[in-house]
């Protein structure tokens, strides 16, 4: 492995980059992507250590997953299960035979000094994943393989000023993370993406994460690492309109760079893109791309340079002696294959179907990224149809504004379906059940518990109702006897004042009704 | 009979982390190349026909269920390691990224 990290942004300032219509308008994208997947295991690939999140430090290792001399591995069956199951629902062929190898390098994350992986014999090969885009048409990414392996420990670097490694001055190594049973999945390359090579990668592990999640083979959460993604962007010369077309696939590949740890669905589409804008700059400065690892920083939105590939990748891998190969048979592969759960677009299918909504709508929330919410907040006892309201308006709104999965805002299922209750019983208004979604989003607890707090309830009682009409309808003889006069949208002025009065409490149809009672009963 | 260069035992060293002297470099290109010749002689073996085995034993599928074992306390995790603090093994920092 190379020691110096080497730099090819000239003289350390930001890249170039062209504008997106611009690279998209000169060069034809390929993507290939890798994500890595923790399985939900409870224990990890080798050993029987747990796998919980969050334990203190070095409480979860034992003798092999801490490389300790003398130490065997047993292949956990579950880890087993869970990656031929990833590879079904793939489409994959599953490997009659196959071993895991081990790749070796020298770096204090894997204590053994190399990771057990599996090398040109992947449990799971050759498959695809259908995704859904958000104009309605379906891309197929075409599936390399599906390997298994183990994560690695986790490093702080101490003394630098950003918790990177430059100008640390040690690291301290936590090896909890080492050990637990991870599937790498690539992609092959995906071409005919054109301008929608950014979307299609979003969409694609947005599929992906999905489909792991209904496996129930991960808790596939992004922000705690347990779905990772490598993005591998290419640019190639475009030829013609098309990026399908025969003429276009003929074109040889270009230089691809890896951006690393690309670690939300937006941050997915955002590095993509940088990175097709920032070839497209090279490129046209009729400069070459180097072949080398990219650092995605989230704050900026843009990447920068890492490692250079070639000598990293000198892993002399070899067959891993200590653990017998693994040969699933044909009756295991298809009782695993006959338990998988009902495949996502098929059960998109059906949910549509039940919760009757529209190809628009259904589609909307898909790409909103809520099918699963929605349906959990359904089971929870909401309308299909307030469940979409708020999924799929409000909060996607919001996590889209701040720029967060719709999974990690802080409110649950059952938050919402309470909230829905709230509006369907009409203890809430429309614009009431906003501030209650508020203060759920600020942390105040249920959305009941946010109603009382803050007061918030539809005026039922009619004779305080009443009372704040005939108060304002004394107060404004004009406008009555506009009304009276036929011009019934004077009401407007009048409603207004009676929310005022009543905090925005009332329920304002009702108000109306009130006013238009008293004042002209022949017209209401 | 040499098959190793110089340069292949000074990628080699790098591979591993080893730093070599030039006269150490020298002297290991000698004694791998020794290494390498006796290997040379099994490689003579006739295997035409013979399967490759990266395992003496014909087993497949060794497993175990996923039930979890008692771990190591961190004390016991870091009792052997020559560096340790805030309950985390402490290594001389090195370059590369996480």
């Amino acid at each position: 492995m190379s020691d110096a990290p080497v730099s090819y942004a000239p003289s350390g300032g930001p890249d170039e980059v062209c504008s997106y219509e611009d690279t998209v308008a000169a060069y034809d994208p390929v993507l290939g992507l890798e994500v890595h997947v923790e399985l939900g295991t409870k224990t990890k690939m080798f050993c029987g250590c747990p796998t919980e999140f969050g334990a203190d430090p070095n409480t979860q290792v034992c003798p092999v997953c801490l490389g300790l001399p003398g130490a065997l591995p047993v292949v956990n069956e579950t880890g087993v299960e869970s990656a031929i199951k990833i590879g079904l629902a793939l489409n994959c062929e599953i490997a009659t035979w196959c071993r895991f190898a081990r790749k070796n390098y020298f770096y204090p994350d894997m204590p053994k000094n190399f990771q057990t992986s599996q090398y040109d014999e992947p449990i799971a090969f050759n498959g695809w994943l259908d995704v859904l885009l958000e104009d309605g048409s379906t891309y197929r990414v075409p599936i390399e393989r599906a390997h298994m392996e183990e994560d690695t420990g986790k490093s702080t670097h101490v003394g630098g000023a950003t918790g990177r490694i430059h100008g640390a001055d040690y690291s301290l190594v936590d090896y909890n993370r080492a050990g637990i049973p991870l599937i790498e999945i690539v992609t092959k390359p995906m071409t005919g993406v054109g301008d929608r090579a950014p979307e299609i990668a979003k969409a694609y592990v947005g599929a992906l994460r999905d489909l792991l999640r209904a496996l129930g083979v991960s808790d596939v959460k992004m922000e705690q690492g347990s779905l990772r993604c490598d993005a591998n962007v290419s640019l190639r010369a475009k030829v013609g309109d098309d990026p399908g077309s025969e003429a276009q696939q003929e074109v040889p590949l270009g230089t691809r760079t890896e951006t690393k740890n690309v670690n939300s669905l937006r941050s997915v589409e955002r590095a993509v893109r940088y990175e097709m804008t920032r070839h497209a700059a090279v490129l046209s400065a009729g400069q070459t791309i180097v072949q080398e690892t990219r650092h995605w920083h989230e704050d900026t939105g843009v990447t920068t340079s890492g490692r250079v590939k070639s000598d990293a990748e000198d892993y002399r891998y070899f067959p891993e002696p200590d653990l017998v190969p693994i040969a699933p048979d044909r009756e295991w592969v298809e009782r695993l294959r006959a338990s998988l759960p009902e495949p996502p677009a098929q059960r998109r299918r059906r949910l549509q179907e039940t919760w009757g909504f529209s190809d628009l709508e259904m589609r909307d929330v898909v790409n909103a990224g809520a099918v699963e919410l929605i349906e959990a907040t359904v089971a929870a006892g909401a309308t299909p149809a307030g469940a979409r309201k708020w999924w799929g308006g409000e909060l996607a709104r919001r996590a889209n504004a701040d720029g967060r999965d719709l999974g990690d805002m802080g409110v649950t299922p059952a938050a919402i379906a309470q909230l829905d209750g709230l509006v369907q019983s009409g203890r809430l208004n429309d614009s009431m059940a906003r501030q209650v979604l508020d203060g759920v989003l600020a942390g105040e607890g249920m959305p009941l518990h946010v109603a009382d707090a803050r007061g918030l309830a539809v005026v039922q009682d009619d004779g305080a109702l009443t009372e704040a009409v005939n108060t304002v309808l004394a107060a404004n003889p004009d406008l009555v006897d506009k009304i009276r006069a036929g011009k019934v949208q004077a009401a407007g002025a009048l409603i207004g004042q009676v929310m005022k009065a009543t905090k925005g409490q009332a329920d304002a149809a009702k108000v109306r009704q009130l006013i238009m009672d008293t004042v002209a009963p022949e017209q209401g | 009979m040499s098959t190793l260069s110089r340069d292949d035992v000074a990628h080699l060293a790098s591979l591993a982390r080893i730093a070599l002297s030039d006269a150490e470099l020298d002297r290991m290109c000698g004694e791998l190349d020794v290494i390498l010749d006796a290997v040379a002689t099994v490689q003579q073996a006739p295997t035409e026909g013979v399967e490759p085995m990266s395992h003496p034993m014909p087993l497949t599928n060794v497993t175990r269920p996923d039930e979890v074992k008692p771990s190591l306390t961190a004390g016991e995790a870091l009792s052997g390691a020559p560096e340790a603090e805030s309950d985390r093994f402490s290594v001389p920092r090195i370059l590369d990224e996480d």
